[in-house]
């Protein structure tokens, strides 16, 4: 387990230090602020719907064996 | 686990330490109140669920939740082996966003007690808005503490704690399309049995052919997760999403999930259509029928461990009732949804010992389910 908690590491600490580099980077956003209206639409919200979400994630994990991966945190069991 | 805390509050301290040039946004203020019912396969769960989140000044936001499942389990598991049961868990979390210029800070605590199963989980995450906000990175953290107990020996008492790290970065990648790409490792160490579940072995002492006796699992678990979604702008107003996850683990799951949705506003309404499938193969300790008593170092028969398909059709309608323009003092949006989802599963390695065929000539167990949710929100 170790072995893979210093893999992960070291990918997050390189993450971490392109996101603080970041801070400073001269990279020109591609899609202005004015042009992101349809991105800004409630059709386009990737979690519109956070109590919906959470508990049909909460019931797959319940029910197939696989879990994680889908950008949210929970915790639990209920499993029966 | 000294290098798993360092390596975190390294990360935080580099992302705190960023510029404040582009100031992020903390999450809408919205109250949820959500009904939810699943039937199918002998278990009903139904119960309700509130969300409240609440800017508090220019830079922290609170959100709490109450969940609430009332089981009633008469599942293939419970009939094959035990008796039916009714069972309660509550659940309720507590957690706090901070935003200092685009970069959010996150805490939150979690809470889930049943009559058998005590469960804590304490997360932690960061959030890096960053080159013009096209690209937003997310560093996550969460410990579970479990207790696991059963209602047949109140002295019976063991310990599961679990890791979960992850690391998402959403990206804007066109004026129409936006990703998300979520890697997520779960370290499990503890008792990863269910106490209440037994496998079944060849027996010839006694009529039917086989006997049970208690599973074991191994006491670690590690799992790997990744997962890409993307979604698009479609020129008519509407949107498409499609996402994809690969899982593996150490306990040899492999599974491919994938979902396709289309989501379509119209006036105050918006439908939302979406198919899921997801495949997965069996741990490699699961076996339906094992050829003696204690054959494996470990053993499962647990149906979510078994080589399986499963897919699922969801149908959501959600209807604006108020919005900025008729308001009601000062909330400024509510909407009302419901959603069903139909729920098929094909057990590849999982008998239907209720069918009472000969053993060997069990047929496959395929469970049939169906969700609803009803819910109302408001934005204030």
């Amino acid at each position: 387990m170790t072995t893979v908690i210093d893999k992960f590491g070291r990918l997050v600490i390189l993450v971490a230090l392109l996101g603080a580099a970041a801070g400073c980077s001269g990279i020109e956003p591609w899609v202005a602020p004015y042009e992101r209206d349809r991105l800004a639409d409630p059709i386009m919200a990737l979690d519109g719907d956070p109590v919906s979400t959470s508990y049909i994630q909460h019931v797959y994990e319940a029910r197939e064996g696989a879990r994680g991966g889908e950008g949210a945190v929970g915790g639990g069991c209920g499993c029966n | 686990m000294k290098s798993a805390r360092q390596i975190l509050v390294t990360c935080l301290l580099l992302l705190a330490a960023n510029g404040v040039a582009f100031a992020g946004v903390l999450p809408e203020d919205r109250a949820d109140v959500l009904y939810h019912l699943y039937t199918g396969g002998g278990v009903d769960i139904d119960g309700p669920s509130v969300l409240v989140r609440k800017q508090v000044g220019k830079s922290t936001s609170f959100v709490g939740n109450y969940y609430v499942d009332m089981i009633s389990s008469a599942s293939i598991d419970v009939v094959t082996t035990a008796s039916p049961y009714n069972e309660e868990r509550k659940q309720w979390s507590l957690g706090m966003d901070y935003l200092r210029g685009n970069t959010t800070l996150r805490a939150g605590y979690t809470s889930s007690v049943e009559s058998d199963y005590d469960a804590k989980t304490y997360n932690v995450s960061a959030s890096q808005d960053m080159f013009g906000a096209l690209t937003t990175v997310t560093l996550s953290y969460a410990f579970g503490d479990d207790i696991v107990g059963t209602s047949t020996d109140p002295t019976f008492e063991r310990e599961l704690q679990r890791q979960i790290y992850g690391i998402g970065v959403t990206q804007i990648l066109t004026k129409n399309l936006i990703a998300t790409l979520n890697v997520e490792t779960v370290t499990d160490e503890g008792y990863l049995n269910n106490p209440y579940r037994s496998v079944r072995y060849l027996d010839p002492t006694v009529a039917k052919g086989y006997s049970y006796e208690q599973e074991l699992y191994p006491n670690t678990r590690t799992s790997n997760a990744v997962g890409l979604r993307a979604r698009y702008f479609l020129p008519y107003r509407a949107a498409i999403e499609a996402e994809y996850r690969y899982f593996t683990d150490t306990w040899d799951i492999q599974s491919s999930t994938a979902s396709l949705t289309y989501i379509h506003p119209w006036r105050n309404w918006t439908f939302t259509a979406k198919v899921r499938y997801h495949d997965q193969t069996g741990a490699h300790f699961y076996r339906d029928l094992f050829p003696r008593s204690q054959a494996t170092n470990f053993r499962g028969r647990d149906k979510e461990l078994s080589e399986m398909t499963s897919t699922t059709l969801q149908l959501k309608l959600s209807y604006e009732f108020l919005n900025n323009a008729n308001g009601w003092g000062f909330i400024k949006k509510g909407a009302v949804s419901g959603s069903m989802h139909m729920l098929g599963v094909d057990y590849h390695d999982f008998s239907d010992l209720t069918a009472g065929a000969a053993i060997g000539e069990e047929p496959l167990y395929k469970l049939e389910a169906n969700i609803f949710q009803i819910f109302v929100s408001f934005w204030y």
